[in-house]
């Protein structure tokens, strides 16, 4: 459980992270979503202690990071890969931070062993690549077998593989109980990872809500519709309120009428109707739609906003 | 790719996370790195090394001094052996104890550091202890080291035993001036966060400022030059006290080590409040 009250931090007259409040439950993976800039890593960084906030304060399991006894075993997190002094071997750098615990020794080979990196334990990390970085950075989250993980931009330049190791592996933690906190600016990513959702934008809480949640409350959800009598079912739907479009291809588009209630104007009135699907919005939409205010650095072109955003 | 398994759960923690596992993750840390490993055997190619050349050479042209340099020599007979050696290896010294701290940052490690023990003054203070204790005993054994091969090389001109009054005490003061620049570097290190300007602040100290205010005019002058860090420090390298030094050779060291507690306090203020 992370807690929140208020956190602030302030870099001269630049509000970096403004007011948050918000609560990471355990037992799901709560993704922390904001494009970049947005106050992410930040956030991360007073969470654990490493930056002092201006205002208000966080607490981990009650307690302020830097009042717990063992932290390794509460927390365990991955903020950048290159946390490493490079000229010490994988095992080397995950002994040093065991002892700081009190932690066994065997415990080093253990997560070595759980991140696939025993065969380069005693290769100096320098010369990883930045896969093994991140699973390196991974290993060392893990040593304590702590409650509440810290994730940040996890699957950042990683393979397809890596990206498909890292999800599962967060929704396995998450599984058993545990408090997985991963930040992304990568929508798909948290779509297909995420339970919880906790959105920001220029330091600000946007939405706290779950992913469907969150794709319902922030896009327009369309109806398509597939029928012979198209001017008919367009006239009833206007009727009804709701707001008929045509896809270019004799279908309808129909939006603020719900799915059930076009289903029902149709059979009422005898039209026949031979495709009636909803069409899902997608976790970037929402997103994009929510924080398309928000973006720190605009690009000059509307039409560059997407790559900006996924950059 | 390894199929994913999670490790078996860890026993339960027995005490906190403390001082105690903090000394042993920084001795870990300092050993485990080449800088480390390198700077040692710099310090003992120096001390024994460079030293024995240099007195073999000097006893090689004995007979072609001049009465004077003789005479100096003979009063000064720690000059060969210890202190010249200790001149030219306190920059190994000065070089380690700046990034003993300074790599974390430049490393990014002080982040994997502050995550596992948050305590910063716990993390200072056995990051201090393991270089200082490591320090000392690689100063003490090379200066006592250095004394017993040195005096056998220069027996022949310039005789000088344990003895001899405040020769033990300049041998156990070579060590003790070289671990107190470490912690002095380290303090350096601490404060400036980078390895570069650190490294430059220490060395123009003790290579150029210290010898510039030698050059101020009047007594104050005198003064501050006796009170710089390391031109106290290194009084402790002289057998005997020169007739016009302001402090006796523990009272130099007192002030060089008074110089590094108050660099270490600042450094720890620092070190316990900035954002890492």
């Amino acid at each position: 459980m992370i807690e929140a009250v208020g956190l602030t931090k302030r870099y001269g007259d630049r509000l970096a992270v403004d007011q948050l409040s918000f609560t990471v439950r355990p037992g799901q993976v709560t993704g922390f979503l904001g494009p970049n800039g947005a106050g992410k890593s930040t956030t991360m960084r007073m969470i654990l202690g490493l930056d002092a906030p201006s205002a208000g304060r966080v607490t981990v399991n009650g307690q302020p990071f830097g009042r717990l006894d063992n932290p390794m075993r509460e927390v365990g997190a991955l903020l950048d890969a290159k946390a490493i002094h490079g000229g010490r071997s994988a095992y080397n750098h995950l002994l040093c931070l065991a002892q700081s615990n009190n932690l066994p020794k065997r415990r080093v080979d253990e997560v070595l062993e759980l991140v696939g990196l025993t065969e380069v334990a005693r290769k100096r990390a320098r010369g990883f690549s930045l896969g093994m970085g991140q699973r390196l950075g991974i290993a060392s989250a893990l040593l304590g077998d702590p409650k509440i993980l810290i994730f940040d931009e996890p699957v950042n330049g990683l393979d397809p593989e890596g990206i498909l190791w890292i999800r599962n592996l967060m929704k396995m933690l998450a599984a058993e109980g545990r408090t997985v906190f991963v930040s992304s600016h990568l929508m798909s990513e948290m779509e297909s990872t995420a339970d919880h959702l906790l959105v920001i934008g220029r330091g600000r809480m946007i939405a706290d809500c779950t992913v469907q949640e969150f794709i319902d409350q922030n896009s327009e959800l369309a109806v398509r519709v597939r029928t012979p009598d198209a001017t008919r079912l367009a006239e009833l739907v206007v009727g009804a309120g709701g707001k008929p479009a045509t896809d270019g291809e004799g279908r309808l588009l129909v939006t603020e009428l719900a799915l059930d209630r076009i289903g029902d104007l149709a059979f009422d009135n005898g039209v026949r109707l031979h495709e009636l699907s909803p069409l899902q919005a997608s976790l970037e939409q929402a997103f994009m739609e929510l924080t398309r205010d928000s973006v720190e650095y605009h690009a000059a072109v509307r039409g560059a906003d997407k790559e900006e955003n996924r950059a | 790719m390894t199929a994913l398994t999670l490790p078996v759960a860890l026993p339960p923690a027995t005490r906190k996370a403390g001082l105690g596992g903090a000394l042993r993750s920084e001795w870990t840390k300092i050993r485990t790195v080449r800088s480390t490993i390198w700077s040692l055997v710099a310090m003992a190619g120096i001390s024994i090394g460079l030293m024995s050349l240099i007195a073999w050479a000097t006893m090689h042209r004995w007979g072609r001094f001049e009465p004077r340099e003789q005479a100096d020599l003979l009063r000064h007979p720690l000059e060969i052996i210890l202190a010249r050696p200790v001149f030219v290896s306190q920059l190994v010294v000065a070089v380690l104890g700046v990034m003993v701290i300074s790599a974390e940052y430049t490393t990014g490690m002080i982040r994997s550091t502050l995550q596992a023990q948050p305590r910063r003054l716990t993390v200072l203070t056995a990051k201090i202890a393991v270089f200082a204790i490591l320090m000392l005993v690689v100063g003490e054994l090379l200066s006592f080291a250095a004394f017993f091969i040195g005096r056998q090389l220069i027996a022949a001109h310039i005789p000088v035993h344990l003895g001899d009054p405040g020769v033990t005490r300049s041998v156990i003061g070579a060590g003790l001036y070289l671990a107190v620049l470490g912690l002095f570097s380290l303090a350096f290190g601490a404060i400036l966060r980078h390895t570069a300007g650190a490294i430059t602040a220490v060395l123009g100290l003790v290579l150029i400022v210290s010898n510039l205010t030698g050059l101020l005019p009047d007594s104050w002058g005198h003064h501050i030059n006796a009170w710089m860090p390391t031109n106290a420090g290194q009084l402790i390298l002289q057998a005997q006290r020169a007739p016009d030094d302001l402090l006796g050779p523990w009272q130099g060291l007192g002030v060089f080590a008074g110089w590094t507690a108050l660099l270490l306090i600042v450094a720890a203020v620092l070190f316990r409040t900035r954002d890492a």
